[in-house]
């Protein structure tokens, strides 16, 4: 019998490949490349809208010098928070975007290679279950961010330029563009995206744990025991504790974040943070921040330990 | 076409286990899926375990590959596969099941994430078996036929250079040419002795040529373990002529099924010390198929179960 490998006589000799030393960072990598090609929603969705904010401002550029100059006049208390808008409202859409993709991708990481059966494929790999769990919740908590931050920079510069163009096409004021920082507004960007993905982390790591445990509606089970145990409390206590505590979750980055009012005490309108105004050193120094990433590192070991046991439903 | 002959049994010098277990043990609630097993599975070796559904094959393989946890002792490769199962994966290969191969996966993208985390794939040797087939690098899984995806799974842990391949029904569903296929290039291009496979198929036929050792499984329990030479020399199987039914009988045959009018006795010539020069007198003697064997000691292991439930 031959027992020689006569398969790919090419692959013999010289082509030997070296057994690759590959390094714990080698599996991670390619674990988060093979994510993107599975879920290409994780950068087509920002992409798209992308897209569709540069068309509504497209359609704007028509109208907007001309508003700009006649029906808008500077308000003298906030006088960049006009311009500002524009800007932070694409920051604003594209978050949102891949907060909602991060959340239904959370949901169906670890369901769908149980549900189509590929678990048995990666099993036979030798990635652990660690490194697998690992990329998968790297993809909200940090591929959509460097996604977002890319895309709305991206945009942002694309609308200056236009802007400038526009302006200077309709004699506009230019000087009055100009005064608008943008470079402070994507620092706060960066700022916002990082405390964003800290503060949500517990969110998306309960939602991949869910979906490595529900067997079908990952979504209801994400979703409904905390809202039942709300309730709840409510019913039983009339507190709203634990409903405010997932309000917060949800929304409190940004006042746990950021000090919103300025130095008189008036509160200040988002739009347009200056940089004197981020307090990191609060954030940092937040329980509720701790509390919560203690949370998410429960959850993913969890998500982890499970992977083990788990084969195809 | 190439009739492969059964690898030759390398010398039996203190070979090395890839597989021992002693006393191996998996309950799902009240069912025993795995009865203490007693298992020993040496380098070069290629085991069939046969049984039927329910039996615990899948249950044992699981074990074997980590991904189910189990009592009793398993060392794979000297290592405990539920709690060293990420260095194991390095030396272990297995198809669990046929189409496991996620569907949104383009051929290309197989070859670039094995080649990308696994230490011992050779990415050239994947592309040459690959050429041999009709399959192209931009098809997504989805879109090749069932046959094309086992072949493409097989290129893909051919080209790695395992000492364990562990194949969990790998060919179920797919025609008797694409069976026929997988199990001609597992042997030429893949198996040499310093590689250890394990199978499980309900497709018997298949294997009977490949394999050099067969374990039937029933209940949790191995039934047989022999090696094939074990097999030819122990079982034989006679086509006896009416007249001398009733002299045939006297031998005690463990299985007789009667095909177009004419008696065909299985004989187990070691346990009933029978001798082939006897049988040949009877009528034509042949090594029996593993399929019917397998019928003979099944239905009699099940006969035995009821028996002692009653």
């Amino acid at each position: 019998m031959n027992t020689h490998s006569n398969a790919a006589p090419e692959s013999s000799g010289a082509q030997t490949i070296a057994p690759l030393a590959i390094t714990a960072t080698r599996p991670l990598y390619w674990s988060v490349r093979r994510e993107l090609w599975e879920n290409r929603s994780i950068y087509i969705a920002p992409l798209a809208a992308a897209g569709v904010y540069m068309l509504g401002f497209l359609i704007s550029l028509a109208w907007m010098p001309h508003q700009l100059r006649h029906h808008m006049p500077a308000d003298p208390e906030h006088p960049l928070i006009q311009l500002a808008m524009n800007y932070a409202h694409a920051g604003m859409l594209l978050s949102f975007t891949a907060f909602l993709v991060g959340i239904f991708y959370s949901l169906d990481a670890l369901h769908g290679e149980r549900r189509d059966r590929s678990i048995l494929f990666w099993k036979s790999l030798p990635v652990s279950d660690r490194t697998t769990v690992l990329a998968k919740a790297s993809i909200p908590l940090a591929v959509l961010p460097v996604i977002v931050l890319v895309l709305t920079v991206t945009v942002q510069i694309a609308m200056r330029v236009l802007t400038i163009a526009a302006l200077l096409l309709t004699r506009g004021d230019v000087a009055r563009e100009w005064t608008l920082p943008l470079f402070e507004m994507q620092l706060e960007l960066v700022y916002g995206l990082i405390v964003m993905a800290l503060w949500h982390a517990p969110i998306y790591c309960w939602f991949l744990l869910v979906s490595g445990w529900a067997r079908r509606a990952t979504f209801l089970w994400a979703v409904l025991p905390p809202l039942a145990l709300a309730a709840v409390e409510y019913v039983a206590f009339r507190t709203t504790y634990l409903g405010l505590l997932l309000q917060d979750r949800l929304f409190g980055f940004s006042a746990a974040a950021f000090d919103l009012k300025d130095k008189n005490g008036v509160p200040i309108d988002a739009h347009f943070i200056p940089l004197s105004l981020f307090a990191p050193g609060r954030f940092l120094s937040n329980p509720s921040l701790w509390v919560g990433l203690l949370l998410a590192a429960g959850f993913l070991a969890a998500a982890v330990r499970l992977r083990r046991y788990q084969g195809p439903i | 076409m190439t009739v492969v002959a059964p690898p030759v049994v390398a010398q039996p010098v203190v070979a090395q286990p890839i597989i021992e277990a002693r006393g191996l043990r998996k309950a799902f609630g009240t069912t025993m899926a795995l009865d203490g097993i007693d298992l020993r599975i040496e380098e070069g070796r290629i085991l069939g375990i046969i049984g039927p559904n329910g039996a615990g094959k899948t249950t044992a393989l699981n074990a074997i590959i980590g991904l189910t946890p189990y009592q009793g002792e398993l060392k794979v490769m000297g290592r405990d596969p539920w709690m060293e199962r990420d260095q194991l994966m390095r030396d272990v290969c297995f198809i669990a099941d046929v189409a496991v191969l996620p569907r949104w996966m383009r051929v290309s993208q197989a070859l670039d994430y094995v080649a990308g985390v696994h230490p011992r794939f050779d990415r050239v040797k994947a592309e040459g078996f690959l050429a041999k087939t009709s399959i192209r690098r931009t098809s997504k899984v989805r879109e090749l036929s069932k046959g094309m995806v086992a072949q493409l799974h097989l290129a893909l842990v051919m080209a790695i250079d395992a000492r364990l391949l562990v194949l969990d029904e790998p060919t179920l569903g797919l025609d008797i040419l694409y069976r026929k296929q997988f199990y001609d290039s597992l042997l030429n291009d893949y198996y040499d002795r310093s590689r250890t496979i394990v199978v499980t198929t309900h497709q018997v036929e298949d294997v009977q040529y490949v394999l050099t050792d067969l374990m039937f499984i029933n209940r949790g329990r191995i039934v047989l373990n022999c090696s094939m030479e074990e097999f030819e020399s122990r079982y034989a199987e006679v086509t006896v002529n009416p007249e001398q039914v009733a002299a045939a009988r006297g031998f005690r045959p463990i299985h007789e099924r009667q095909v177009l009018g004419r008696s065909i006795l299985l004989f187990d010539l070691v346990r009933d010390k029978v001798e082939r020069q006897q049988l040949a007198a009877l009528g034509e003697v042949r090594t029996p198929s593993i399929a019917d064997l397998f019928v003979a000691v099944m239905g009699d292991s099940a006969g035995q179960a009821q028996g002692a439930a009653r």
